[in-house]
């Protein structure tokens, strides 16, 4: 791991305590350092700067002095340097903190200035928060309670505006709670690169809207809901489903690429309501695709697989091991084994256990689509730097498996294990599954599971705790958010008894696997799932640095060339 | 004390029989001859000479035009653009109209010598909408000068090429704040940017250093130039350079514009020995000095305090009618002289409506992008204009003036100040008027009291 | 949306007034709304397109500036100054004195199709109120009586047409 270069540190002054931080941070971001909150609705750390709500209004200082020689003009009362506070509020947003700055967010300038902000915002504002579904999550409810006056002297008519506009497939808008902060406008502007809204008329007029016809379809629409700081715009989809306080959130993982876009799942009883991203700013900063958002609704499909099957057969777990024993045995040397990209790292070390076992060949399945420049790399397996890191394969997949055809043709192979690839769509036909016997371990049926003469359900992302390395080769964990449906088991187990069978003892927790992994992966080191950071931990990427990865430029990843050997002279 | 005589430098011709906004006509009065001479003069001399003769801008905030040219970044490489801020907007304001309407030639004059001072690649002259004759005429104008070297590639002989292009607005007051102006010139909704960092002068329109001058103050730099510097300064008074124009409008017998030297006249001469007084059988209630932005005067208040004449401080005890028209004595007592827009109300008006009056405007024109203005401005004018057409209460004087204290100082532009101190002002000068506002709307109007809201 | 070959061409002059094609949005409106009447469905995409922007783009500028309308007006445009200067001396009655000769509301194209009467803010003429723009040709001092006169006169050129 490479240190970054310290960045040229200012000290400035908050509330009456020094802090140093980075040059170019800006007011509330200092004062968070220092665990002060600057209460803010139109800034957004990852948008440009407007300025324009005026929430976060600060009173700020600048240490004096004299104007001919530069000399610190002292405060006799204090013995300290006098400290010349502008007479009026400055916003914490648009100010850089520059050395000697000093910042007060609590005088009653400031508290004044928050006051008069919060009932300007209120005075249009339909207040129907029992009836919202930001509430619980609404900056301004929740400043209104912090900074507000908590009556209302406003006695005219309110304005009206459009209420419940659908503004594209996912996205609701109620005019009337909009603040005009304009997060969203810049976000489909700058990040999403859709611009799409606007404000049309003017002064408290002023109205968000969609250019007429078009509509808010980009596969980021989404994180416009997570910006607004009120409740004006609504996921059609999570809209009155659920008051956002009952649910649990869970650190998870966006598993539809190698982006590996980092997230929260909301959940309750076992249900998933919504998937939100989460912060890292070197994977997605606090975007995610909507597509992501997604992947929780096939938990439930009926095609999920919850009972294990011998021959077709409802079975139980031991019994499909003894029966996937009998296989290795009778046709050892005719074993072939397919892992998955998609498989955690820990998942694919046990896959490399067992292929060991037996002696088989393995190879996994590529998946490509086009990469959207944002985050959705053009690799849609979440995890074939896990496979490369952990030895599973030394180089990179393909999107079918010819080599793997031949061998079934010529009778070279009888047995495959498959994790959780459907072999029909990597390529081979009905008369090739025919003619072998498969193991398919995996979550939803195929036509790969429906000739399988052993079928083991296993858990979908959301169900299990694990890791996977993304295209910069950063390792990154996720946890169980939700308990699996019955008859499904936990991949890890599945594997760990697959490998009894054919042979090898290994654990299938975590914490002993991990253990194994440290002491036999090159690179992982002193890692274990416990102690990887929230936000992953970038993995020595040199070792692979001639492989020609597919993915072209996203969010916070640029392709390196793979290294071509050079031509010496 | 009478008052003196007007002293026309910019408005010399204007309403002048026979005078015609050609070239031609202004060539024969001796037009563009400023020009040939500063284009053979370092430009560093040229701003010298601007900074010397203390010019105060004419658009409003009264900034030194010297310091306003040495604040802009000559270091980034960056083309300079100059804009001409002839938006005119600001209510009582007519001044600029003239200049353009009968005597473009001097403001394109002015204009061509503040770009070859300032290094200026392209110039625009970012005129209001609802000027469609003014435009047109500058337009003609530009084109005749282009035709005679004045204005474009190479212009009189030298190295030094820079044209200029005529922009509409339409419709917006907003569009007179200088960075709104650059974003509606940019092709956007004119919503003013943050300063820091947008100041014009550095990152201005495109991006780009950037000067933003009103249409008056361009005109004065032709005449600094004539005159020198120094020479300048010996008009009007210390601080306070050159002419103004006094643009009177309302409850007057002679409404009009009337240049002066700066500081050499009152407001009681203005008023009462230019424009003839009030309306017969009437009096003066208040004025607003400076556009419909500058808090209000009440006649028959009185302000006292200390001013420097000189190098001395004397006691000032002045009535309205004793105040000096200039940009210093009009802030000392609580006002500004802004725009040079003086509007008279007399004794038929009912301040709450006048308020009312005012209150939709600045409403009507806010941008709309802060919370306190945006929201401040139209609660306002829902208040003012409840208590007229519904229901008055007397607790609404305090709500306003509560209302009004919440906005200036927090906005990303000086609207904000623009929209909150005729409140705030009217409320201080006539708070009675407002609390006994519920009773007065009971009993009759007085004669000829007009319609407001 | 047919635009006036002249128009189309003061269009492409205009464009290369200024680095950037988006600085020529308002231009674009002026020209269009002086040759169609106003900015007919269509002409926001088809300016879009001609300066590389988004519709919205376009949209936000037309629905901030008071000046572009998105729907027809009566023949003529009779545009009131509202502001102090003119009220003073009469404005809002200047502005009734339209309204009731033209027999229509602020806002409204007369029932006759001749003119659209509206209140606009201060006009920059605030010394000869009160004052009123009649399309691009400003008017002052105009009282109940000059309304009248003014009024007059477009109904005599209308039965001329
Ligand atoms: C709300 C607002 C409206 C303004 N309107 C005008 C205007 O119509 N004309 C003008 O010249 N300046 C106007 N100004 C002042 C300009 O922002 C700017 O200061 C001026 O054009 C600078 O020119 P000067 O230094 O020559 O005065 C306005 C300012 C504000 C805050
Ligand atoms: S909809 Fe939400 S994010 Fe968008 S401008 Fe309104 S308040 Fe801001
Ligand atoms: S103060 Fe008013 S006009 Fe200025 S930026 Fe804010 S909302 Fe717009
Ligand atoms: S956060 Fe909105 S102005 Fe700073
Ligand atoms: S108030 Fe009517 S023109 Fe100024």
């Amino acid at each position: 791991m490479i240190a970054p270069p310290k960045p040229d540190l200012v000290t400035v002054n908050i509330d009456g305590r020094e802090i140093a931080v980075p040059k170019g941070t800006n007011v509330i971001e200092a004062a968070r350092l220092v665990n002060v909150d600057v209460p803010h609705y139109c800034y957004h750390p990852k948008l440009t700067i407007v300025g324009n709500c005026r929430m976060c209004l600060i009173e700020m200082g600048m240490p004096a002095v004299d104007p001919a020689t530069k000399a610190p003009i002292m405060d006799p009362a204090t013995g300290k340097q006098k400290i010349n506070w502008i007479p009026r509020p400055q916003i914490g947003c648009g100010t850089n903190v520059s050395p000697g700055l000093h910042v007060k967010t609590t005088s009653p300038m400031v508290k004044d200035a928050r006051e008069g902000v919060m009932e300007f915002l209120l005075i249009n504002h339909p207040l129907d928060c029992p009836i919202c579904d930001q509430a619980g999550e609404c900056k301004l409810q929740e400043q209104s309670t912090g900074y507000g006056r908590g009556y209302s002297r406003f006695v005219e008519q309110k304005n009206v505006k459009p209420k419940r506009t659908q503004l594209g497939p996912r996205v609701t808008l109620d005019d009337e709670r909009c603040i005009l902060c304009s997060r969203c406008i810049r976000f489909s502007k700058e990040i999403a690169k859709d611009d799409v809204l606007g404000f049309i008329d003017r002064g408290s007029y002023s109205t968000l809207t969609c250019f007429p016809g078009k509509q808010l379809t980009n596969n980021y629409s989404l994180n416009t809901v997570d910006i607004c700081p009120v409740g004006a715009l609504t996921s059609t989809d999570f809209r009155f489903k659920m008051r956002v306080w009952f649910l649990k959130q869970t650190n998870s993982l966006d598993t539809e690429s190698s982006v590996g876009a980092n997230t929260v799942v909301w959940s309750r009883e076992g249900q998933i309501y919504r998937i939100t991203p989460r912060r890292n700013d070197e994977v997605n900063d606090t975007w995610m695709a909507d597509s992501g958002r997604e992947l929780f609704k096939t938990l439930r499909a009926a095609d999920r697989l919850t009972a294990v099957k011998v021959n077709g057969a409802d079975s139980g777990l031991d019994l499909a091991a003894n029966a996937a024993a009998d296989l290795f045995k009778a046709y050892a040397g005719a074993i072939a084994v397919v892992g998955s990209a998609r498989s955690t790292v820990e998942e694919q070390f046990l896959t490399k256990k067992l292929a060991v076992a037996l002696n088989a060949p393995t190879q996994l399945v590529s998946r490509v689509g086009p990469g959207d420049t944002l985050l959705i790399s053009a690799d849609r397996n979440p995890n074939v730097r896990g496979a490369l890191v952990t030895g599973l394969i030394a180089a990179l997949p393909a999107q079918t498996l010819p080599a793997l055809a031949a061998s079934v043709d010529a009778g070279k192979t009888r047995v495959i294990v498959s994790v959780g690839e459907d072999l029909a769509a990597a390529g081979l036909t009905a008369a090739q599954l025919a003619k072998v016997a498969v193991v398919y371990l995996g979550t939803h049926a195929n036509a790969t599971s429906a000739v399988a003469k052993v079928v083991l359900p296993t858990l979908a992302v959301f169900e299990k705790n694990g890791t996977l390395v993304n295209q910069q080769f950063r390792l990154q964990k996720f946890a169980k958010a939700v308990p699996a449906p019955a008859g499904a088991t936990d991949d890890l187990i599945v594997l760990a008894k697959l490998a009894a069978a054919a042979g090898a003892s290994v654990p299938s927790d975590l914490g002993s696997l991990w253990k194994l992994l440290a002491a036999e992966v090159p690179g992982l080191g002193p890692i274990t799932y416990a102690n990887l950071p929230e936000t992953g931990l970038l993995l020595d990427a040199t070792p692979f640095a001639a492989l020609p990865f597919v993915e072209g430029e996203t969010l916070h990843y640029k392709p390196v060339a793979p290294a071509v050997a050079v031509a010496t002279a | 004390m009478a008052a003196p005589t007007q002293r026309r430098i910019i408005f010399q011709h204007i309403d002048e029989p026979g005078y015609s906004n050609d070239l031609a006509c202004y060539v024969r009065h001796g037009g563009y001859d400023v020009l040939k001479k500063a284009v053979t003069r370092p430009p560093a001399e040229l701003i010298d000479e601007v900074k010397k003769s203390g010019l105060r801008g004419r658009g409003g905030a009264g900034f030194p035009c010297g310091v306003k040219w040495g604040l802009v970044d000559r270091k980034s490489g960056k083309p300079i653009y100059l804009i001409v801020n002839a938006d005119e907007s600001e209510p009582g304001t007519f001044k600029d109209r003239y200049i353009m309407h009968q005597d473009p030639h001097q403001l394109i004059e002015g204009t061509m010598i503040s770009c070859f001072a300032n290094n200026v690649k392209q110039a625009y002259i970012y005129i209001r909408g609802e000027m469609p004759h003014g435009a047109r005429i500058l337009e003609k104008a530009i084109a005749e000068a282009r035709a005679a070297g004045f204005v474009g590639k190479n212009i009189l002989g030298t190295t030094y090429s820079c044209d200029i292009f005529v922009h509409r607005g339409a419709g917006a007051y907003i569009c007179g704040e200088e960075t709104g102006l650059i974003e509606s010139l940019e092709g956007k909704r004119a919503n003013p940017r943050i300063k820091p960092p947008y100041f014009p002068a550095v990152l201005g329109l495109y991006q780009c250093p950037t000067i933003v001058n009103n249409v008056e103050t361009l005109c004065h730099v032709k005449h600094i130039v004539e005159f020198g510097g120094d020479a300048f300064t010996k008009i009007g008074t210390p601080n306070n350079t050159g002419t103004r124009i006094f643009c009177v409008s309302g409850h007057v017998q002679r409404p009009g514009y009337y240049e002066f030297e700066a500081g050499k006249i009152t407001m009681g001469q203005l008023l009462h020995e230019v424009c003839g007084g009030p309306l017969p059988g009437r009096t003066f209630k208040a004025v607003i000095p400076g556009g419909s932005s500058a808090k209000i005067l009440r006649f028959g208040e009185r302000f006292k305090g200390k001013r420097k004449v000189g190098a001395e401080m004397v006691d000032y005890d002045w009535g309205v009618e004793d105040v000096p028209m200039d940009f210093d004595s009009l802030g000392m007592i609580g006002t500004m002289g802004g725009s040079g827009g003086v509007i008279v109300m007399d004794d038929t008006v009912n301040m709450v409506e006048a308020l009312a009056n005012i209150n939709a405007f600045y409403s009507h024109e806010s941008c709309g992008q802060c919370t306190p203005c945006r929201e401040g401005s139209l609660w306002m004018k829902k208040i003012t204009t409840r208590m007229v057409h519904g229901q008055a209460r007397s607790e609404d004087a305090a709500l306003l003036k509560s209302v009004a204290d919440q906005i200036p100082g927090r906005t990303i532009c000086a609207f904000g100040e623009a929209c909150s101190w005729p409140t705030q002002s009217f409320i201080a000068k006539f708070g009675d008027e407002f609390k006994h506002y519920p009773e007065t709307k009971k009993t009759a109007k007085p004669a000829g009291a007009p319609e407001l809201v | 949306m047919n635009l006036k070959p002249t128009t189309l061409t003061q269009i492409d002059e205009v464009i290369t007034h200024y680095p950037t094609k988006r600085s020529a949005t308002l231009p674009l409106l002026h020209l269009i709304q002086e040759d169609v009447g106003y900015i007919p469905e269509g002409a926001i995409e088809w300016i879009a397109t001609k300066l590389e922007l988004e519709p919205i783009n376009v949209y936000e500028v037309v629905t901030f500036y008071p000046m572009f309308r998105q729907k027809p007006i009566g023949r003529r445009h009779i545009k009131v100054c509202r502001t102090l200067s003119c009220a003073l001396l009469g404005g809002y009655k200047t502005c009734e004195q339209f309204e009731k000769e033209f027999n229509t509301h602020r806002g409204e194209v007369s029932p006759d199709g001749e003119v659209t009467v509206d209140f606009v803010e201060c006009l920059a003429s605030c010394g000869t109120a009160p004052v009123v723009l009649i399309d691009d040709d400003l008017h002052e001092k105009v009282d109940c009586a000059k309304a009248k006169q003014l009024s007059a006169q477009i109904k005599a050129e209308a039965k001329k047409r």
